[in-house]
């Protein structure tokens, strides 16, 4: 208790009235232009979270059609071929355009708040980065509802989704949206860097980063290194389907394999950059309800920088069943063996926290105990797909269906509504109702095990993933009768979260700055965050800014000498944050969002003729010239109080 | 500079700026833009660089792994002509001295010597950009005859949309430059724009010798 009430960052006020002018300074603009033209990290974030989650709502009314088509054998419920568009639009939307953005959503949102900023460091990018997501799924949906849906499987493979076996325009649509979805999440990566490495409080050197934002750090390096390779592979494969290159066609030296590397060299990474976030949500989550910082904090990072440079050494495990040399499929046994370590490490580390701790049974604290239970069975079928023969053995069966399930939504899935309800008070300025929480959080756990579960036996009776039905003597029917049954009750404890959500968001318990009593910086703002987050940007004097006194000596508690009226912020030094000069930030623009349509035009224009990148880059040019070129009256401003370096 | 001096001479541990204890931080005597790692934009450039040059990488490895599976390379055709592509990598080359002029001259204020030297790094882009031309025309393959076709083209191809687009950046930046509002951070961005630049260029020399050389060994 003690150690909550010596708050380090005293909240005073600089001067009168300067909330107000502050208020005015940082908002978004009125009006729908003003809307479409927004660019405060807050409201960019909270149409994030909101898009990915209505995108995970629809990939699960996809997840749940086909446990429908499945419930008993020779149902004719869905047909094959939608079937194939069914479970390809559902693995594509999950992980493109849920499990990935959310994460970056959440960053977006949150990283500023965490480490004192008042905004992200590239706010008109960020909300181009937004549309572009936001177009691009758009897109893969409209051409479902089309007709003219992928069907090739959520990896895309060639030959199936080359110009020989998959005609029309259904696997371009696809390829297209791997271009949306990379080009948003490779410039939320810079931006987070950015934000992360330049904006922090000062005084918070990389000691004391919050855990989270390390996560998001780490995970923003990782998608800057790994989405290229799908960005370059769904290029090569669009034109290998519009211009008659031959990058995967065997007859002219091309090779079918080189998909698979270019795919999993992204695709096996892409799995820790939506597990990572994840260990930053327990990470926060735990030292609140445990009401004591993360045992091992050194352990804790150096496991999460060991994780993401392991995931780059894993990619072959998702291609035993090919031709590669078996002495390198040995090597990429012991990486996937290897990386059970430091993942263990921070498991032990939470578990002497939670230990050592006054635990808090609180919903978003079930969430991550239900993490424990679902992972660790995640991460065991795991060890036993990373061996060669046993991999083999089910590979393409709905065993490794039932692990990955294991893996993404207890790894990345149950720390993400366990974060909701944690961050909801910050967002909404009221709490989410704790009786719903835990019918939604017991729901979805019964409900998870009794979809999944059965699915280990299922595979290992050798039923293949992806199959429309199955005839009655194979006697798979009791099993997926029950995991129907378990997709049943888990839609129906995301239908409490979204009841429990609408309804608390209006009628809610209000919040105060800090209803947890936790640690980090986010809980100095106001809840629901102004504007401008903080009155007085804070100075950090320690690794729990609001449960410890400053321990730097003589240290000021927060910042002054910036400008009211125009968007000005402190810029600190990589390391040690050490205050380095006020930087200005642009003032919202409606060419982000121009950009951004121009730039789907381009992109969906080129699925039906290849010129299209050529007229279509005049068209983009000109809307991002025009977000570039400053304007005469904000440049008057900033010469008012430029300072030469 | 006073400030600078101020900034690296602090003590571990303590914070530089006027510091009231227990109170205020007054950073308003702080400059208000900063060149090279000290500038945000710059950490953006460098983002950017760091994803296009993971993008050439992987389609370098694609090139050989390509090969790896080849029975002979390059797939019956001749390898591509060296005049244009040596000549393209000499005035790449010279490019960066009009460059590092301009970005000397963003450094020190210099607003006559940054229109002089983007000028200078426009007519070399032009230049670089039209022999291009005749480099696609030499490959001695088409990018649908087979998969080394198809190699060197996107080698070729992604490495021309980084000259186009660079080029385009150059061109509104001097034309800003010209006609103005200016302030101090425009600057900022000339010098990285140049640092861009040197990317490109630089960029440039391991995809030369992959497409110009590696078919002749």
């Amino acid at each position: 208790m003690t150690r909550r009430s010596q708050a380090s960052v005293k909240r005073t006020a600089p001067a009168a009235g300067a909330a107000a002018l502050l208020e005015q300074t940082w908002r978004d603009p009125p009006g729908l232009v003003g809307w479409l033209s927004a660019i405060n990290h807050k409201s960019i974030g909270r149409r994030f979270i909101v898009s990915a989650f209505g995108f995970f709502v629809a990939g699960g009314l996809l997840a749940a059609t086909m446990r429908l088509q499945l419930a008993r054998p020779d149902n004719h419920l869905v047909g094959p071929d939608l079937y194939n568009q069914i479970f390809t639009l559902h693995g594509t939307t999950m992980m493109f355009l849920f499990a990935v953005p959310v994460m970056q959503a959440m960053a977006v949102y949150l990283v500023p708040l965490m480490i004192g900023a008042r905004s992200t460091a590239f706010p008109r990018m960020t909300a181009y980065a937004f549309w572009m997501y936001l177009f691009g799924g758009l897109m893969i949906f409209a051409a479902f509802l089309l007709g003219m849906g992928p069907d090739a499987g959520w990896f895309s493979y060639v030959p199936l989704a080359g110009p020989d076996y998959g005609p029309g325009k259904r696997n371009d649509f696809w390829a297209q949206l791997i271009t949306f979805t990379e080009v948003s999440g490779l410039l939320i990566s810079i931006d987070i860097i950015t934000t992360v490495l330049r904006l922090r409080a000062p005084g918070m050197t990389f000691a004391r980063i919050p855990l989270f934002v390390w996560a998001m750090l780490v995970t923003a390096f990782m998608i800057i290194f790994a989405m290229p390779a799908v960005m370059l592979g769904s290029t090569m494969l669009i034109m290998d389907r519009l211009v008659s290159t031959h990058f995967f066609n065997y007859a002219e030296g091309g090779d079918v394999l080189l998909w698979q590397h270019l795919f999993w060299f992204f695709g096996h990474p892409e799995v820790y950059f939506i597990f990572i976030p994840g260990l930053g949500f327990m990470s926060a989550i735990i030292a609140t309800f445990a009401r004591r910082p993360v045992f091992g904090y050194p352990a804790m990072v150096m496991s999460i920088m060991a994780t993401s440079f392991l995931a780059f050494g894993l990619w072959v495990h998702h291609m035993f069943a090919t031709n590669v040399p078996e002495l390198g499929k040995a090597f990429f046994t012991a990486m996937s063996m290897m990386i059970a370590v430091p993942t263990a490490t921070q498991i032990f580390c939470w578990i002497a926290t939670l230990a050592t701790g006054r635990v808090n049974f609180r919903t978003p604290l079930l969430f991550v105990l239900g993490f424990f239970f679902i992972l660790v069975i995640g991460g065991l079928t795991g060890l036993m797909l990373g061996s060669v023969p046993i991999d083999l053995q089910v590979h393409d069966t709905y065993f490794v269906v039932a692990h990955l399930h294991y893996v993404l939504i207890g790894g990345a899935v149950f720390p993400l509504f366990g974060a909701w309800y944690y961050w909801f008070p910050k967002i909404t300025g009221r709490m989410m109702d704790e009786r719903l929480g835990k019918w939604n959080f017991w729901l979805f756990f019964a409900g998870f095990n009794v979809a999944f579960y059965p699915m280990h036996h299922l595979g290992l009776a050798g039923m293949p993933r992806r199959v429309y039905t199955y005839p009655a003597d194979m006697g798979w029917g009791p099993l997926n009768l029950l995991s129907t049954v378990g997709a049943v009750t888990i839609a129906v404890s995301v239908l409490l979260f979204i009841v429990n959500a609408v309804r608390s968001r209006r009628h809610g318990a209000i919040a105060t700055d800090n209803p947890w009593g936790a640690s980090s910086l986010e809980w100095a703002a106001a809840s629901p965050p102004a504007a401008y987050n903080f009155l007085a940007p804070p100075v950090v004097g320690g690794r729990e800014p609001l449960w410890e006194a400053s321990k730097d000596v003589g240290a000021p508690t927060y910042v002054t000498g910036l400008a009211l009226d125009v968007r000005e912020a402190l810029a600190t030094t990589p390391l040690d944050a050490r205050p380095d000069h006020r930087y200005i930030f642009p003032q919202p623009s409606i060419w982000p969002f121009v950009s951004a349509v121009a730039t789907t035009i381009m992109f969906i224009a080129s699925i039906f003729s290849p010129w299209a990148i050529v007229w279509g880059s005049l068209l983009v040019a000109v809307p991002v010239t025009a977000w570039f070129w400053p304007k005469r009256a904000e440049t008057e401003k900033h010469l008012a109080l430029e300072k030469r370096p | 500079m006073t400030t600078n001096k101020r900034l690296s001479s602090s003590p571990a541990g303590r914070i530089p700026g006027n510091v009231t204890p227990g109170g205020a931080l007054d950073v308003s005597g702080l400059p208000s833009y900063a060149f090279g790692p000290r500038s945000l934009m710059w950490w953006g450039t460098l983002g950017v660089i760091a994803i296009e040059a993971t993008v050439f990488a992987m389609m370098v490895a694609t090139y050989f792994y390509l090969r790896s599976q080849a029975p002979g390379w390059p797939l019956g055709v001749q390898p591509p002509l060296l005049v244009w592509g040596t000549v393209n990598t000499l005035i790449l080359l010279a490019s960066v001295v009009p460059n590092h002029f301009t970005k000397h001259a963003a450094e020190s204020h210099d607003l006559a010597g940054v229109r002089l030297g983007m000028c200078l790094c426009i007519l070399f882009a032009l230049a670089f950009l039209v022999v291009r031309i005749f480099e696609f025309r030499s490959l001695n393959v088409a990018w649908d005859a087979n998969a080394y076709g198809s190699a060197v083209w996107t080698l070729l191809g992604l490495h021309t949309v980084h000259l186009v687009t660079d080029f385009a950046d150059s061109l509104v930046l001097a034309v800003l430059m010209f006609t103005g509002p200016l302030e101090g951070r425009r600057f900022v961005d000339v010098a990285e724009n140049a640092m861009y630049w040197d990317f490109v260029v630089f960029a440039w020399l391991p995809i030369y010798a992959v497409i110009y050389w590696a078919p002749r060994f």
